[in-house]
């Protein structure tokens, strides 16, 4: 059995697509948890969805990250919760201070949905265990705030501690500036935090799981969640 | 009875001439109005009736002809007259949908104006209680080198992806024209499909006497002020000064009304809804009350209000957006208000229905109008205007437009367009994956998106030609609705039903009017003929500037369904080796064509003919070609004609084709690029081309083997091939160039 919880934020709008790509790999129904809530269940891992919440008048995500269920989000991740953070879930992880750095403005100052590919440049965290280190994927973007913005020492340490989990590269894995589609500092499309156990990425990996889709190459983001737990219990 | 006028005495101001013409009443619907109400009105009463009788509420010049429109089918459960026509689905399940105009605000104010447009049309879709699954849009932009197309491109693009992406609803397809015909009246059509159960929709008729009316969603404020009566009237040179009555939108609340209705509608609290749209609160109380044959007295002192000290005429005529009217039934409110409060949204109760048969509205202690409702909402005046219809031009023959030099660099020239060139800049900021179930992508002949939980698709389009309608309006709007009926068959779904968007100009101009008449005609046909009956619509008029009209733009939507989304063909060619057949009559017919625009700089003749009982052996041929596994690839014949249709194949699907060169009785060019309209462009493996050749000919369709699907070029013999890399380069250069780069 693998609990997964996703938190519903007033203006998440990508809750439902996780939470039924989660269920179809799983084969185990996942907890939609309300923002207003004071906790989530126990669970084997958190999910903060896409969406716009709050309508991100303020910064993105900067409103989520002060939202009640957070208080318990942040305490259940500190304590080793695993927490995977899709677009505004990565903005609202930045925001909350469990992971480095900004997503600003798009350096096009538009809105991009498109598939991309991205480079898997580090398979050992939770939510990246199943695929294989430098192998690259094709997954869409949709965003009009993904442009990862840190400052130079924090970028060196994610790089030296092998925490940027995937980058924008082309179908080759060159993470050339023509295969950043939105300006993100050194190509990044995803970050982890020191244990691994915190993941945010741009990306969704949830719009290609099944080939109706168009491809799966999103499909291991969330079995590896799943074969972590497997192996936790073995 | 309460008399309004005696009560509102002290603070309504005289009924003065210029302030009656201000509510833009023209000829004698004046002094028609105080016949009807027997004395004068009150300022309230003026207001709340300028906007009931604008055109834009009552349809009062297109009325007569819009009820000659075929409108049932066995699919058909919902047609024209409520906030959206629904078809039947099967399993239960049910498609909701309607396409509407923001074309007046979205000029004035491009952002704000396409915005609300889309915000408003999700609510008509989304209060008969259906979540909306799928947006799309067409539109009309002015020449490319007019001063602020490029300006009014980025305003309504960003609007649309503003509003679309936030309540999380995918934007899956639509089309995009630049014609110096629309320089000074843009056309912005949103159209929106839901997704409901047949057992659980909701409708507007107030029903039962003694019930709250209920008000939710965002607070009233005093903007979009007489926008109804705005999209009623032409632009002049002052119209600028019209932009504090565009309505300015918030998505994050729609996202919140959406979720917070749908919850609501799962309970059995509703009694009847209706989305406050045009005329806010005026229109949706007297539809909701004549509808259901009762009175409704509002006291707008509870009416939720943004700013302070509003009028009962500001009131009443707001067009705030995101706010909706309910009719609970008896002992609910506790249950509806306890939904609304957990998504942090406005609720009271404003109102209660009565036995009266009257609107009578209640502010600060005094009556401000009392109005039967039957008159309110049915006494608008209906106009059976003067209308002349041209003879439609003799057709061109083909060798009368020069041959280009070379086929393939005209190729190359009209893929590089803007006519032609990828919309991709536009629907690249369109969420249009958002929802987990888009399963064809913008960019081909339709989008389809999964009935969420099954195997089922909802495959929509829309598509007008503007230069086939000018030149003769029946032919081209029967073309526009066969247009999309191709659409759909192209994709593998079976064509059920439309909605249609009537943009015209001035209708008090009886060659305007023509153009109406001669449309609505030719959509009449087609809609019979193909069993694809009108469900929903709206009218746009007065899309004229300093007396300069816009071409006729009926654009029509369209929805139909996939029973099996495993088994649908898309657009990109697939398999190396496949053979490339055109199936369809081959005439060559450049008259009104994107090649005779582009290549003799002028357009002239018939636009090409549409043969309905041809479309329908086609279109039937194509479904089963695709559910069968025949077509690899599918895509139907269009702008600019055969040779663009195939080079459109191959750049989605990223390989070549090699084309025989044309053997017939038309001038090659004709063959190449003659709009000749019910012709498919397919995909299919070698040993199965014969078998589907000969299939089109048992059913009198010519079809003919036109080419190999092979390497990274389209190659035509006697011609220098053409890359697809290079060919790429100009079809997707264009827009993003354009739009990047003012100071060209």
């Amino acid at each position: 059995m693998i609990r997964a919880s996703v938190i519903v934020f007033p203006g998440s709008n990508c809750d439902r697509d996780i939470k039924v790509a989660i269920e179809r790999i799983s084969g185990f129904p996942v907890k939609m948890v309300w923002h207003g809530d004071a906790s989530v269940p126990a669970s084997d891992f958190i999910v903060l969805p896409g969406g716009f919440s709050y309508g991100d008048y303020l910064r993105c995500g900067a409103m989520a990250a002060h939202s009640p269920i957070m208080r318990d989000v942040i305490a259940k991740a500190k304590a080793g919760t695993p927490v995977l953070g899709v677009c505004n879930g990565f903005q609202v992880l930045c925001e909350a201070g469990l992971l480095p750095g900004v997503l600003m403005r798009n350096r096009s100052l538009k809105f991009i949905c498109r598939d991309v590919h991205l480079r898997v440049d580090n398979d050992q965290s939770y939510f990246t265990r199943a695929y294989r280190k430098g192998q690259v994927i094709r997954v869409p973007i949709a965003h009009a705030e993904g442009n990862y913005f840190a400052d130079d020492e924090t970028l060196d340490r994610l790089e030296g501690e092998g925490r940027i989990v995937l980058r924008y590269s082309d179908e080759d894995g060159d993470a050339s500036n023509a295969a950043n589609p939105n300006g993100s500092q050194r190509n990044i499309a995803g970050i982890s935090d020191a244990t691994g156990r915190i993941v945010g990425m741009m990306p969704h990996p949830e719009r290609l799981y099944e080939n109706a889709l168009g491809g799966t190459d999103g499909r291991r983001v969330f079995e590896s969640a799943v074969v972590n737990f497997a192996e936790a219990m073995g | 009875m309460t008399n309004a006028s005696a009560t509102d005495a002290n603070t309504s101001p005289a009924i003065t001439p210029e302030l009656v013409a201000e509510h833009g009443f023209k000829g004698d619907e004046y002094e028609k109005l105080l016949e009807i109400l027997g004395r004068e009105p009150t300022l309230t009463e003026l207001g709340i009736f300028s906007v009931m009788w604008s055109e834009h509420c009552s349809y009062k010049s297109s009325r007569y002809w819009l009820k000659t429109l075929p409108t049932e089918s066995p699919l058909v459960i919902q047609g024209p007259g409520e906030n959206a026509g629904i078809v039947d689905l099967g399993d239960g399940d049910c498609a909701v949908f309607k396409m509407e105009s923001h074309n007046h605000p979205s000029y004035i104010e491009p952002f704000q104006g396409a915005a609300t447009g889309v915000g408003g049309i999700m609510r008509d879709v989304f209060t008969m209680g259906a979540r909306p699954v799928a947006n799309l849009n067409a539109l009309r932009f002015g020449s490319p080198g007019h001063k602020k197309t490029r300006h009014l491109v980025n305003g309504v693009v960003a609007g649309i992806a503003h509003y679309g992406n936030c309540t999380g609803v995918p934007t899956i397809g639509g089309e995009t024209n630049f014609d110096e015909g629309y320089d000074n009246n843009i056309l912005v059509n949103a159209m929106c499909v839901g997704l409901a159960r047949t057992d659980n929709v909701f409708y507007s008729a107030a029903k039962g006497v003694g019930l709250p009316v209920v008000y939710v969603g965002s607070k009233t404020g005093r903007d979009g002020i007489h926008g109804a009566t705005m999209a009623s009237a032409e632009f002049d040179d002052k119209s600028d000064e019209k932009r504090p009555t565009v309505q300015v939108g918030d998505p994050f609340t729609e996202k919140l009304l959406i979720e917070a209705c749908l919850e609501l509608m799962a309970t059995d609290a509703i009694s009847s809804i209706q989305d406050m749209g045009a005329a806010g609160l005026t229109s949706s109380t007297a539809e909701m009350a004549d509808k259901g044959g009762v009175g409704i007295t509002l006291d707008l002192d509870h009416v939720p209000q943004r700013e302070e000290n509003m009028t009962a005429y500001e009131m009443m005529l707001s067009e705030s957006q995101e706010r909706m009217l309910m009719i609970l039934k008896p002992g609910h409110e506790a249950e509806a208000e306890a939904i609304f409060k957990k998504w942090e949204l406005d609720f009271a109760v404003i109102g209660i229905t009565t036995d009266t048969g009257r609107l009578i509205v209640n502010h600060n202690g005094a009556v401000v109008a009392d109005l039967p409702v039957p008159v309110l909402a049915n006494s608008a005046p209906m106009y059976q205007r003067p209308w002349e219809l041209k003879e439609p031009p003799k057709p061109v023959l083909p060798q009368w437009v020069s041959p280009p030099n070379s086929t393939l660099g005209a190729l190359k020239e009209m893929m590089g367009s803007p006519h032609l060139a990828s919309r991709r800049w536009i629907y690249q900021q369109y969420d249009h994956m958002v929802m987990g179930d888009t399963v064809i992508r913008p960019g081909g002949d339709a989008g389809v998106v999964r009935v969420h939980g099954t195997n089922k698709g909802i495959a929509a389009c829309c598509d007008v030609t503007p230069r086939y309608v000018f030149a003769d309006p029946v032919m081209g709007a029967k073309q526009a609705v066969t247009e999309c009926w191709r659409n759909l068959c192209a994709v593998g779904a079976d064509p059920i039903a439309i909605t249609d968007n009537m943009n015209f100009a001035n209708p008090e101009r009886p060659e305007i009017m023509g153009q109406f008449v001669g449309a609505v005609k030719g959509i009449g046909e087609a809609c019979t003929a193909l069993d694809f009956p009108v469900v929903s619509g709206n009218v746009s008029l007065y899309n004229e500037t300093n007396g300069v009209s816009i071409p006729p733009t009926p654009a029509i939507g369209a929805v139909g369904r996939v029973p099996d989304v495993s088994k649908m063909a898309d657009i990109g060619l697939r398999n190396e080796g496949d053979l490339i057949i055109v199936i369809g009559r081959e005439q060559g017919w450049l008259g009104q064509s994107l090649f005779q625009q582009m290549f003799a700089g002028k357009l002239e003749g018939a636009p090409p003919p549409v043969d309905l009982s041809d479309e329908l052996k086609a279109g039937k041929l194509i479904r089963a070609l695709i559910r069968e596994g025949r077509a690899s690839a599918v895509h139907d014949c269009s702008d600019g004609g055969l040779l663009v249709a195939i080079a459109e194949m191959a750049l989605a699907g990223g390989i070549g084709a090699e084309l025989f060169p044309y053997e017939g009785k038309l001038p090659s060019h004709a063959a190449w690029f003659g709009e000749d309209q019910g012709r498919y462009v397919v995909a299919v493996s070698p040993h199965k081309a014969e078998e589907v050749v000969e299939r089109a000919r048992l059913l009198a369709l010519p079809a003919r083997i036109i080419g190999k699907v092979t390497g990274d070029r389209i190659a035509l013999k006697g011609e220098t091939f053409l890359p697809l890399d290079e060919l790429r380069k100009e079809h997707e250069g264009w827009l993003p160039d354009y739009m990047e780069n003012p100071l060209e």
